[in-house]
């Protein structure tokens, strides 16, 4: 299990234990937090769980693959550089503490 | 208040809860299922859920706690026997009885089984439920040769997903090309030889005479033009029939579908229907069509809810759909039936290619290949009924978001 906190764009703050290996989307989903979609069930096809990721997180993260490129500059709120998508970022005990921002609006 | 019962836990069930909650729907909810798991998603089970041997809680919408909050009955592993239309009431299996004010049928598509000897038709599997792809799960690591019946999508997602694991696969084809119906001959071709230099031994116009079991316990598949094959594992993805036997013995107007109107409401006015089992009219289709995709059953849901919580609303979603093969992403918006023109958008060799099908000068569907940004961008154009030039289309340099602003 690792931590993970989401900021809504209402400043709402939620804290959930998330089982290595899922993604922020799941997790996020799966507990019912608003601001994240996730039409496409997490195949990085949608762009509708984008989320902005604390700086201290971010050069931990994955490389950003083409496909999540393309799609990051496709994304109904602004793309910033902390700009990911949830569905391609799995928990594990490196990014235990995460926070992630959500965007005003996914689609 | 008997409130909402919703039969069937798929995508269209559970969105239908989550949006009639979100539209302040505080009435009753019950979800009566078939299956014994809390309502969980699809697309992943022919694709990532055996690639990553991941955990299949991360598959569930939601977990059981949001359910107990949304104060929704759960009614799991139960079966609707009938519909009781008068009393406004259904019968299950196990003899209760529930009753609705409102009725949402969800109930999706049932396999078509593979005709083989009844002995052996346990030799079968299936990829539609989160059982059957456990059940091949629990073989896979003993496998090694795979034989895979149908060139459709999850046949062929299927296919990719075990030749990533090191299977060695072949795929029987009954047509004379893959994802018949569903693609161009152009993207058909394109994705067959992606199969091919993958490793993948597709055999078109291939059809199953029978299937034996031998001493070693291995299958032998024998083909109508005499071909044999041996394998470990026999999948079979020969496509669904909608699941429509509750609807017409219920006497609902059914056409092979259970037909409902613009608003997703069948032909009695407390029951409406959603999903893969629906024919509905869509303002971008020809007469009454039936679609078998995650964004139908979601949309068609959301509908329904709305109109439950008094904010009529009707169906008319640009149908979109999506297929992962390999490194490939295949994405589909649009009905293209009836298409006389493709424009290529971006060389076929770069493995990242946009497909623009018109009819006439109207753009009528979008399909790409690993080009995410021009499904999206597609999908905005087909809502707002845009069309590119054909010089536009055709042009990379030219950002399809930009054709929005017009």
């Amino acid at each position: 299990m690792s931590k993970v906190t989401y900021i809504d764009f209402a400043g709402n703050t939620t804290e959930l234990d998330l089982a290595n290996g899922m993604t922020l989307m799941q997790g996020a989903l799966m507990n019912g937090l608003d601001g994240i979609e996730g039409e496409c069930s997490g195949s990085c096809a949608c762009a509708t769980c984008h989320c902005y990721v604390d700086e201290a997180y971010l050069g931990k993260l994955p490389e950003i693959s083409e496909n999540e490129d393309e799609l990051l500059d496709s994304t109904v709120s602004e793309r910033l550089p902390n700009s990911r998508l949830s569905c391609q970022i799995r928990m594990s005990d490196e990014l235990d503490g995460i926070v992630v921002r959500l965007p005003e609006e996914q689609s | 208040m008997a409130g909402v019962v919703i039969v069937g836990g798929g995508h269209a069930g559970f969105q239908c809860i989550d949006s009639l909650r979100k539209g302040g729907y505080t009435d009753a909810i019950t979800l009566i299922d078939a299956e014994p798991h809390l309502p969980y998603q699809r697309p992943p089970l022919s694709k990532s859920y055996l690639l990553d041997g991941a955990d299949p809680d991360t598959l569930l919408f939601r977990t059981a706690a949001f359910f107990e909050e949304q104060r929704v009955e759960m009614r799991l592993g139960q079966r609707v026997e009938s519909i009781d239309r008068g009393a406004k009431t259904l019968v299950l299996d196990n003899g209760e009885q529930v009753v609705y004010d409102q009725l949402v049928l969800a109930p999706g598509a049932q396999l078509r089984p593979l005709q083989i000897p009844a002995d052996l038709a346990d030799s079968v599997h299936y990829i539609k439920s989160l059982d059957d792809i456990n059940g091949i799960r629990e073989q896979l690591d003993a496998v090694e040769d795979v034989v895979v019946i149908g060139g459709g999508f999850i046949g062929l997602e299927f296919a990719s997903t075990a030749v990533k694991l090191g299977k060695r696969v072949s795929v029987l084809v009954r047509g004379e090309r893959i994802l018949n119906q569903n693609v161009t001959p152009e993207l058909s071709e394109y994705m067959l030889k992606e199969h091919q230099a993958q490793g993948a031994d597709i055999r078109l116009n291939t059809r199953i005479e029978t299937v034996n079991r031998l001493e070693s316990g291995r299958l032998s598949i024998l083909t109508q033009d005499g071909q044999q094959l041996e394998c470990d594992l026999l999948v079979a993805g020969i496509g669904v029939t909608p699941a429509i036997g509750l609807a017409e013995q219920a006497s609902l107007e059914c056409d092979g579908g259970i037909r409902v109107d613009s608003y997703c409401r069948t032909s009695d006015p407390s029951i409406w229907a959603a999903g893969d089992a629906v024919s509905c009219e869509h303002p971008m289709a020809e007469g009454f069509t039936r679609i078998e995709s995650v964004q139908n059953a979601v949309d068609q849901a959301k509908v329904i809810a709305a109109n439950i919580t008094g904010t009529p609303t009707t169906y008319d979603a640009v149908p979109w759909f999506w297929s992962d093969q390999y490194a490939h992403k295949i994405q589909m918006v649009g009905f293209h039936q009836g298409y006389d023109r493709v424009v290529q958008r971006g060389d076929m060799d770069s493995g990242k290619f946009t497909l623009f099908l018109y009819k006439g000068d109207q753009l009528i569907a979008v399909h790409t290949v690993n080009k995410p940004a021009d499904h999206m961008a597609a999908r905005k154009l087909l809502a707002a009924g845009i069309s590119p030039s054909f010089e536009e289309a055709a042009d990379e340099s030219l950002k399809l978001n930009t054709l929005l602003k017009r």
